[in-house]
């Protein structure tokens, strides 16, 4: 007989894939902020220095429902939250309410060029926790650049893209499509696991 | 007190060559009056082509071809000799440039700083190498001895008046730094080293020779003192690179910019400040030059930092015309307060602070480009926040209704029938005392696609809807 394996540290280390997740696994270490999400990501929230992408059915459809509680986690971190060429005028009062330290955000204005410039400078550098970027047009070769910028920085890398991209191949570690209608979550790809075949009901804003 | 003396023997050609990225094109230096110019240096690639310095050109012309020619320009070497005071500044506040081509720097009362003599000069020469200038070094313990020293020796370090003399005793009587024609006069009264002349009586040697004789061998043994005048650092910076061809490109720009760069840099580490602002003038051959300012958020002194910065702007710029000289100002010498870290800090490891990159970005996307996020105490939505990193503003205290967290920078017409209104209306009435009044009722809309919106009446054009933001 070989030596004694530990089958909990197997099981960490992700050698062995279980079918079927029943226990409750322990906080990961860049949690969403949603229980019910973070129940279904093998990393128990988002992947540490990746990429993630956010396909949107339109912009606006419930993205920053999404994000803020981890936004507002980093900022009261005191670590630096970046946002390159958000689409529309991020609205101070609305994201303080929702917990985000505004000292700790900067807001970069980027012609559609140069976006992706912009956002793998950010997340290179690391002296960014998060960056978070609307590109308007990326291919496959540029989300694997910013994927591979985040890896350096040790940053989260956000991308936020239409829901029209979601046939096309993404080197992302975590792919979340946001449906206006139903209000819902799903899990389209997720490294390190299965994408959970059953998709998330979201809580709305704005009632 | 222990003098260094670094002699740079072929400065006017380093200088030269420094400015050109081909150093295996042959290339010679031209002095002399127009009617018969003569090579005054020639690099390897020349040399090997055959061409000696003393060579008159007719005759360079006629042993080789191919060959490049530059004009020896005095005030380029005044410009690099100055930046290597300023660069030896940083390791002693007493530096000279009595010798031509030489520098003179008091070094004893530095080695408590700086360590040994031996780290000291390796220093030295790895960062002349940096430069492209080569040197010879020399420590003895006094400056003319140190100068003399190094007419023979390389490397040579003797730390006591006695070693000195005994070093300078050894010294051939033409190196000694005596003019022409008495160290002439000595050689052929067989006198070969200075040795020799020191073993002579003074008064019979006063009565030969002028007095500066024995005046220069007193200095040259410590008796009696060399006035030199310091090197002063001076209050701005001003540097040029003279280009021989026109430039039209951003490329062609980039390599002497990064000479005056690095030119700057080293001016900085010896003034021990920074700069914040930097004017890079293109002069042209004709009209106007044109200016490019590059402004700093804080003061930098890092030379690859500055370059990239600068580098950024001078790519956004269109140039109008061909470009004859670079020119860069800077006038004003902030303190220089190196960023600290703490040693437990998680992102301790990380290669670039947020200051260096919001330069970067800066630098390439617009000098507005990055912003932060403020709070701006006021009830009208397009009034309640600030672009500007400002202090953190007072919030309203608990809002009454729900706020959308994007807006709309314009607000956008709604078609009727594409939307359902939730809920009651809010009024928003304020702002009159500016002249940019609103009344208000503000809607909290879904569209058919199942967005959830907020759109506003104006009370005074009732029945049209204005999307203003989208609760997302």
């Amino acid at each position: 007989m070989g030596a004694v394996v530990d089958l909990e540290r197997l099981l960490e280390q992700r050698q062995v894939w279980r079918g079927r997740q029943t226990q409750v696994r322990p906080q990961g270490l860049q949690p969403t902020g949603h229980a019910q999400l973070d129940q279904q990501l093998p990393e128990g929230g988002w992947p540490v220095a990746a990429l993630s992408e956010l396909l949107l059915a339109s912009a606006g459809c419930g993205e920053l429902h999404l994000l803020w509680p981890t936004l507002a986690r980093l900022t009261s971190e005191r670590q630096r939250v970046v946002l390159v060429a958000p689409p529309f005028i991020p609205y101070a009062p609305a994201w303080l309410a929702a917990g985000v330290d505004l000292r700790w955000l900067a807001v970069i204005d980027a012609s559609a060029q140069e976006v992706l410039w912009a956002a793998e400078q950010c997340l290179r550098s690391g002296s960014c926790a998060a960056v978070l970027c609307w590109p308007a047009q990326a291919d496959d070769r540029a989300l694997r650049r910013l994927q591979v910028a985040a890896q350096t920085g040790n940053a989260l890398g956000i991308a936020c893209r239409p829901l029209q991209a979601a046939g096309n191949p993404s080197p992302a570690a975590l792919r979340i499509a946001i449906d206006a209608r139903p209000a819902q979550w799903r899990v389209l790809k997720c490294r390190g696991g299965q994408a959970p075949s059953t998709p998330l009901a979201r809580p709305r804003q704005g009632r | 007190m222990l003098w260094a003396c670094i002699v740079l023997p072929q400065l006017a050609l380093d200088t030269v060559l420094r400015d050109r990225d081909d150093p295996h094109t042959p290339l010679v230096l031209l002095g002399g009056p127009t009617q018969r110019r003569v090579l005054q240096a020639v690099n390897g690639a020349a040399a090997a082509l055959g061409l000696r310095a003393g060579q008159s050109l007719t005759a360079a012309r006629a042993l080789a071809d191919g060959f490049n020619c530059v004009e020896a320009d005095p005030a380029r070497i005044e410009q690099v000799e100055q930046m290597l005071a300023a660069w030896a500044y940083g390791y002693s506040a007493q530096v000279s440039l009595h010798y031509p081509r030489t520098l003179l720097l008091e070094v004893g009362s530095s080695l408590q700083l700086f360590g040994s003599w031996a780290q000291v000069q390796a220093r030295m020469r790895e960062q002349l190498q940096g430069f492209g200038l080569r040197q010879r070094i020399v420590l003895a313990a006094n400056p003319v001895a140190a100068r003399m020293l190094a007419n023979a020796h390389d490397g040579l370090a003797v730390t006591t008046p006695e070693q000195t003399r005994a070093a300078l005793a050894q010294l051939p009587i033409e190196r000694s730094g005596l003019p022409g024609e008495v160290a002439e006069a000595f050689a052929r009264m067989g006198l070969r080293r200075v040795q020799q002349v020191l073993e002579l009586p003074r008064e019979a040697l006063a009565r030969r020779f002028p007095a500066s004789v024995q005046l220069h061998l007193d200095q040259l043994l410590g008796l009696r003192r060399l006035p030199l005048a310091f090197y002063e650092p001076p209050q701005r910076f001003d540097a040029f690179v003279e280009l021989n061809f026109d430039v039209e490109s951003h490329e062609a720009l980039l390599f002497p910019l990064r000479r005056l760069i690095a030119d700057l840099a080293v001016f900085l580490l010896g003034r021990d400040c920074g700069v914040q602002r930097l004017d890079l003038h293109l002069e042209h051959a004709q009209g106007q030059s044109t200016l490019l300012k590059v402004g700093l958020l804080s003061a930098e002194r890092d030379a690859g930092l500055l370059f990239e910065l600068a580098r950024g702007r001078l790519e956004a710029l269109r140039i109008p015309a061909p470009v004859r000289k670079l020119r860069l100002q800077v006038d004003d010498l902030p303190r220089f307060v190196p960023s600290h870290q703490g040693l437990f800090d998680p992102r301790a490891a990380q290669a670039q602070s947020w200051e260096q990159l919001r330069e970067r970005l800066r630098a390439r996307l617009g000098d507005t480009a990055v912003n932060g996020l403020s709070v701006h105490s006021d009830h009208r939505p397009e009034q309640a926040w600030r672009s500007a990193e400002a202090a953190q503003g007072l919030a309203l205290g608990p809002l009454a209704g729900q706020r959308p967290g994007w807006l709309l920078a314009d607000p956008q017409k709604l078609a009727p029938s594409t939307f359902t209104v939730l809920g009651q209306p809010e009024r928003i009435e304020s702002g009159w005392w500016d002249g940019s009044d609103v009344r208000r009722d503000y809607f909290r809309i879904e569209t058919r696609e199942g967005l959830r919106g907020w759109a506003y009446q104006d009370i005074a054009q009732p029945g049209q809807l204005w999307l203003q933001g989208w609760f997302a």
